[in-house]
């Protein structure tokens, strides 16, 4: 469950881009996890749901991007988006391969909101 | 708002619209019931972001970027003191503890180890018995270490004179596979009694292995888990990774891990 200290960390980062632009309001936060970022979705969901209640992000709503896996062949130089876990080039059968996505938590975007005076 | 608008990216669609917003909260900016009439009216055709004092800002951030910016401090903290950092992690029960107690007969590097469990100090004490250098971190319900928290041990730890600083996670093969805490490479454990599918359930652990030891090997006999079946699997996610079959009761297997360690300390390669 450590969804919830990722919530954490995720909710303050919030925090710091809301006071940087002097917003008072977050309504969306656009998120991207990789498919082997070790976070399941659906626990983030839940806790990102339970801790936004206390701060900035009261009304925001989660929008998750989920990423596939992307790998580079370095034997045959295709770049293939993966369904399953694994690291092999479905063109070539090769285990030489680079992953270029699918592995990181990343925040992407916010909208937000400033009161008119 | 207008100074914001220069570090901020709204939405593509918009851009003409926002910008056509801003001339009117300038002109407007003292008769806040006369602009509101006028955003109204827009807002029934479009939601513009700008209109509505709404603003997207595209970020693009690591989640865990403070955890990250701190283990980089603990790497750097280590490398002042020419220590080598393993984070060692596995399922709870799989010898993590065991191997530490008993590698001492093996090799001459002088470690150090910083553990993490939910509740007591048992790990901590098992090691200090043997004479290894321990320092208990208790997480309390948190299932995994962080780079905080090692930063938070490395105080209590005297780093003069090791070689190796071991950092035995939370035993946990799912959330301990997110964070960075600081080391330099990650060992794997998986214990023969776990099974041999364990990789492919928890790939993301095993993904992040630099190295992965098959522990209680001596016990092979008597479970069916397939080695092949385990190095198969590793190699899908891990191609380069190696497997070292390990078990207490075997000197050799014991050397292979000092071994591994010798050639993996930072400088040896």
């Amino acid at each position: 469950m450590h969804e919830y200290s990722i919530v954490s960390a995720l909710i303050e980062q919030c925090e710091q881009h809301a006071q940087a632009n002097h917003a008072d309001k977050i309504t969306r936060v656009d998120i991207k996890l990789g498919v082997m970022s070790g976070v399941e979705p659906s626990l983030l969901q839940t806790a990102f749901d339970t801790f936004k209640l206390d701060g900035i992000c009261k009304e925001a709503l989660l929008n998750m991007q989920i990423q596939p896996l992307v790998i580079l062949c370095q034997d045959c130089q295709s770049e293939s988006v993966l369904s399953e876990r694994t690291i092999v080039c479905p063109a070539c059968q090769s285990y030489r391969t680079r992953v270029l996505d699918g592995e990181d938590m990343l925040l992407m975007q916010l909208e937000m909101e400033q009161d008119e005076d | 708002m207008c100074k914001d608008c220069g570090c901020s990216l709204t939405r593509h669609d918009h851009d003409h619209l926002g910008a056509h917003a801003h001339s009117h909260e300038h002109s407007h900016e003292h008769s806040h019931d006369h602009s509101h009439t006028h955003e109204h009216s827009h807002q029934e055709l479009h939601t513009n972001p700008q209109l509505n004092d709404k603003k997207t800002l595209s970020v693009i951030h690591k989640i865990l970027d403070k955890n990250d910016i701190e283990a980089g401090h603990n790497r750097a903290h280590f490398e002042t003191h020419n220590i080598t950092a393993f984070n060692i992690m596995s399922s709870p029960g799989s010898g993590k503890t065991t191997l530490l107690e008993n590698l001492k007969e093996y090799t001459q590097l002088n470690y150090a180890v910083i553990e993490g469990d939910l509740e007591t100090s048992r790990d901590a004490d098992r090691l200090l018995a043997k004479g290894i250098t321990a320092y208990q971190i208790q997480t309390g319900s948190a299932c995994h270490l962080d780079a905080f928290m090692v930063h938070g041990a490395l105080h209590h730890l005297p780093l003069e004179g090791l070689d190796i600083c071991f950092v035995e996670n939370v035993g946990n093969l799912v959330c301990p596979a997110s964070y960075d805490v600081g080391t330099h490479k990650n060992i794997v454990l998986l214990s023969v009694p776990e099974g041999d599918d364990k990789i492919e359930k928890y790939p993301v652990m095993f993904r992040r292995a630099d190295v992965v030891f098959i522990t209680k090997c001596d016990l092979l006999p008597y479970f069916d888990f397939k080695l092949d079946e385990a190095k198969a699997q590793l190699k899908k996610l891990n191609p380069t990774t190696q497997i070292i079959e390990v078990s207490i009761k075997d000197g050799d297997s014991m050397q292979a891990v000092a071994a591994w360690l010798k050639d993996n300390i930072r400088g040896a390669q």
